[in-house]
């Protein structure tokens, strides 16, 4: 039998015999746009999908977590190991993911919520990026806890998704955020809540 | 080679698919909500973006170059992904990609899998083949969990289960899903909750994912996952083994081609600026996520879809379905009447291609059907974000089916003789003043009934009786022949006037084979179209209860 | 100056509809055009282009090239006949090329190459118009169907509800899928009953054929009537129904 691989790229080659020329991709479209308050403009569209969006200065970022981690009635906090070690703060205890000894899923599971930073916020679409970077963890430490607080930098937040591309390393494992988990596969209708963190809150610092 | 499960075994043609489903008021109700929702949030967000027409442009071209130089990118994506620590794997056809998947399985020992949706694996039958090899498939997309709890059939590319109703699933959940409450409500928060709480544990626990994939990035060896629920997340990072199966023309090029369509995709197909979740992995990476990723690069017609020039560009195809939330004969007939998972107008072009070849002639016939299942209205088009140019490849496959079908077809012997008569102004003229004796079967200036195949017509419409002079009679009478622009040898002579004989000689016919009622007003009171159930029947009861009362 | 033009009455109008041409012919020749109706015209070739017959439809194009060939404008009452030529024929035939960049629907004729939107017209109905598919998304003639209706004189345009929507018509679609078809008429029916109008109006006597028989056969008393008609309807010379 021959093989799989070389069949196939030979029925491409075969397909292809009336060889098409592709012309050159326009790239006319815009990828930044003048808008005026990016950080606002991302507070906005990220509430438009129901996270709660706050605003904060970076110096009372840590007693705006405490306000947060209160309000939700959180007492277990999962986190990456590597965020900075005065964001964690209240009266939580907290269960730290680290490279050598990860979190069980259990425990993530049944923890109360996790707080992370992120690599880049997209202020068009309200969306914030992980890419397991610094203060960010792996994967599956945002995606068990049912509440994820998310601290965004202003710095991060940039206007469109191709700015946010030229920002991101294409081999990381990356994450698009955009609001707390939804669906409208119920008669086309968009309900926030279903497998992953059903609430995300956000505080942008600047 | 097997039998291509793109179309379900036993589907009746389009039109006789569309009767049925056109007189389930129930299913017409549910769709025209959906897609009336869809349609206006999708014009929102597209509005939104002024450079919208020059991101399809863009979109459209990456793809053609996607086409143009398939075998390099894919080659690029090959060594990307082993690069970076996953496995590829190259499948023919359904059968082959089945068995490889199946193998996988079977050596991480597992059971069950738990599955993100994905239009390949549906369109391979995974689900089946994995159940004849004894490994159950878990379905984690809400919507496809709706489809096979049901034990139904997808009718929406996105929303597979748009068909049904809240109501309506709050009934399939009570009924079939473990430890639902007999209490659920059919609130769309409420299920979603059921729904998470039934998956949850099958998250878990899981030991093998399979998913679809929206995009893979040949440079980079980046698999791209769009998503809303969350159950795409479980599913690529919780599991130690990840299966993607993709067909071929997934890939891109670039990193950064994703810009562009990163924005296309879920404003055509959500409505949303963004989905909630897109996961991005490139192979493996070692702590996070699955320590063993196989990526199966699936063929399955597509290169037979690739060698033709007019229908390749079905290819470009990101599976947003905003054609069908646009398309009025899928608005009503719904997606299963289409026979196969990819409905609508791209199923309408892309089905007929893929499962081309068939032996099984009842196939055959619903391949064929599949393409005159548009008026050609164009609505799919303006909305396509890769700019095919569906209503070209419907026209193109039909003339594939009329030939597959041979000349000799009623229809294609009506066709013939329509077009020598219109070639000649002389014999059009002719057949012109042969239509004139439909005016005895006139009253009031209409024609209401008439036999077979006009009857089609006449079921539900009446025919303006012919006038006693056609325009150009009028025009000959009144102004004289103009013969053409260019006065000159090229000026034909106008036809002699058609005798009467001709005339009385083709009704004497006609009345003698008894095709014609003899008196139009003997024609039984109109009814409102017994045939036709469904809208028309609605309608005629609306509009006379409202004269009545 | 005049303009030289040729009608293309397409073979549906002039076979079953010649009001309509005959109204163009009155409203262009009022407009101070010099028309002219080619004797040889059959059809365009779109049913069988459509339909899958590409070989019988090149030929029936062929001949309307050669039929048209040398007008400076070639003027057609139907968005669907005019879009067949404009922008199929190139694809068809060398010879069908040159027809295709001269020929207009009307109300482009009207607009674009006449430059009128006021063509002295009469009409004291109460009016909705339906889009047709191939003038609204084919030739992309936009509002200028809407901007002459609204310099009628004595005409109350109302909106059609879903008007881009379909009418279901879609030429051997009505037939082919006949179920189908019938159900997107059902819905384009009720829009114009919901309207309240008592004629609607499109640029395409094909599917005016479908919407004006659905309505005539629930004997709803509305009328449809190709916009042609309407624009040439003067105080003088009013409209009258011949049938």
């Amino acid at each position: 039998m021959a093989d799989a691989r070389d069949v196939v790229l030979g029925r491409i080659r075969a397909a292809l015999a009336d060889r098409p020329t592709a012309a050159p991709v326009p790239r006319d479209y815009d990828t930044s746009r003048d808008v005026q308050d990016v950080v606002g403009l991302f507070a906005e569209r990220a509430a438009d999908y129901r996270a709660v969006v706050r605003r904060v200065r970076p110096r009372e970022l840590a007693e705006e977590i405490d306000v947060s981690l209160r309000a939700r009635g959180a007492r277990r906090m999962a986190a990456p190991d590597d965020l900075p070690a005065w964001w964690r703060i209240g009266e939580v205890v907290w269960s730290l993911d680290e490279p050598g000894h990860p979190l069980s899923i259990r425990a993530l599971d049944r923890s109360d919520g996790v707080l992370t930073g992120c690599a880049v916020a997209i202020a068009e679409t309200g969306t914030v990026v992980l890419d397991a970077g610094e203060a960010q963890g792996r994967r599956a430490l945002t995606l068990l806890p049912d509440y994820h607080l998310c601290v965004v930098r202003a710095d991060q937040v940039v206007g469109t998704v191709p700015e946010a591309l030229a920002r991101l390393s294409p081999t990381s494992p990356l994450t698009f955020i955009s609001g707390p988990s939804a669906t409208s596969d119920i008669e086309l209708d968009r309900v926030e809540g279903v497998h992953g963190p059903r609430n995300l809150e956000i505080l942008i610092v600047n | 080679m097997g039998r291509n499960p793109v179309t379900w075994l036993g589907s009746p043609t389009f039109p006789s698919a569309a009767r049925a489903a056109l007189a389930d008021t129930q299913l017409r109700g549910n769709l025209a909500h959906a897609t009336g929702t869809i349609r206006t949030k999708r014009a929102a967000v597209v509005s939104e973006l002024p450079d919208w027409e020059r991101l399809r442009l863009a979109g459209e071209a990456i793809k053609d170059d996607v086409l143009a130089n398939l075998d390099t990118h894919l080659t690029r994506l090959e060594a990307a992904v082993t690069a970076r620590g996953g496995v590829v794997h190259w499948a023919r056809d359904a059968a082959e990609a089945n068995e490889i998947v199946l193998g996988l399985v079977r050596a991480a020992e597992a059971s069950e899998v738990v599955k993100v949706k994905s239009m390949a694996t549906a369109e391979i039958g995974l689900n089946e083949a994995l159940a004849a090899g004894g490994v159950s498939a878990v379905e984690t997309d809400l919507a496809e969990l709706i489809v096979q709890l049901g034990d139904d059939r997808p009718s929406h590319i996105l929303v597979p289960a748009i068909h049904r109703n809240r109501a309506e699933i709050r009934d399939i959940f009570r009924a079939t899903m473990p430890g639902a409450s007999p209490s659920l409500s059919d609130s769309p928060a409420d299920l979603a909750e059921a729904a998470r709480a039934h998956l949850r544990r099958k998250f878990l626990s899981a030991k093998v994912a399979i998913s679809g994939a929206n995009f893979a990035v040949a440079d980079t060896g980046s698999v791209v996952v769009v998503e809303s629920e969350g159950n795409g997340r479980m599913c690529l990072t919780l599991p130690r083994t990840l299966i993607t199966v993709m067909g071929l023309e997934k890939v891109v090029p670039t990193w950064r081609d994703l810009e562009v369509f990163l924005q296309l995709l879920p404003r055509s197909s959500t409505a949303e600026r963004m989905n909630p979740y897109t996961s991005v992995w490139s192979g493996v990476t070692p702590g996070d996520g699955p320590s063993e990723f196989h990526l199966v690069l699936l063929d399955n017609g597509r290169t037979a879809t690739l060698a033709d020039e007019v229908g390749r560009q079905a290819l470009r195809c990101i599976r947003c379905s905003a054609c069908l939330n646009v398309c009025p004969v899928y608005e009503r007939t719904g997606g299963q009447a289409y026979g196969s998972v990819y409905p609508g107008p791209i199923g309408a072009i892309l089905t007929p291609q893929l499962g081309a070849g068939t032996d099984d002639p009842s196939t055959a016939s619903l391949l064929r059907s599949l393409p005159f299942a548009s008026s050609l209205c164009g609505a799919c088009y303006e909305v396509c974000p890769v700019r095919i140019d569906i209503p070209e490849v419907l026209v193109h496959l039909r003339s594939r089916s009329v030939t597959e079908k041979g000349p000799y077809t009623p229809e294609a012997v009506a066709m013939a003789a329509a077009s020598w008569v219109m070639t000649s102004p002389s014999r059009f003229r002719l057949a012109q003043r042969l239509l004139g004796p439909l005016r005895l079967l006139a009253r009031h200036g209409r024609v209401r009934r008439l036999p077979w195949p006009a009857s089609l017509w006449t079921d539900s419409r009446d025919v303006p009786a012919p006038p006693k002079e056609t325009f150009s009679a009028w025009w000959r009478r009144t102004r004289g022949p103009t013969s053409r622009a260019s006065s000159g040898s090229r000026t034909r002579s106008r036809a002699p006037a058609p005798g009467r004989t001709a005339h009385s000689a083709l009704w004497r016919r006609l009345r003698g084979r008894g095709t014609l009622p003899n008196d139009a007003g003997t024609a039984p009171p109109d009814t409102g179209a017994p045939l036709l159930g469904g809208a028309f029947a609605d309608l005629v009861r609306r509009v006379r209860g409202g004269r009545r009362g | 100056m005049t303009t030289r033009v040729a009608l293309m009455a397409t073979c549906l109008t002039d076979t079953l509809y010649p009001d309509t041409a005959r109204a163009v012919v009155r409203l262009l020749e009022r407009l101070g055009c010099d028309v002219e109706f080619p004797d040889a015209q059959t059809c365009c070739g779109q049913m069988h282009y459509n339909t899958g017959y590409r070989r019988q439809a090149t030929t029936l194009a062929r001949h309307t090239a050669r039929t048209f060939d040398g007008y400076d404008a070639v003027v057609a009452p139907s968005g669907s006949c005019a879009g067949m030529v404009r922008d199929l024929y190139p694809g068809l035939h060398r010879s069908t090329v040159r027809v295709a960049g001269r020929t207009y629907e009307l109300s482009e004729f009207l607009v674009d190459v006449l430059g009128v939107t006021d063509v002295g017209a009469y009409f004291p109905h109460r009016v909705t118009y339906h889009p047709t598919c191939h003038s609204l998304r084919m030739l992309g003639v936009g509002d200028k169907p809407l901007r002459l209706l609204r310099a009628v004189r004595g005409l109350d345009l109302v909106e059609l509800p879903g008007a881009r929507e379909c009418c279901g018509f879609g030429g051997t679609f009505a037939l082919k899928n006949a179920d189908t078809s019938t159900a997107m008429l059902a819905d384009k029916m009720q829009g114009v009953l919901d309207t309240g109008a008592r004629v609607v109006t499109a640029g395409d006597n094909s599917c005016l054929m479908h919407i004006g028989g659905g309505l005539s056969r629930l004997n709803t008393g509305v009328r449809a009537l190709h916009l042609a008609e309407i624009l040439a309807s003067t105080e003088e010379e009013p409209w009258v129904a011949t049938r």
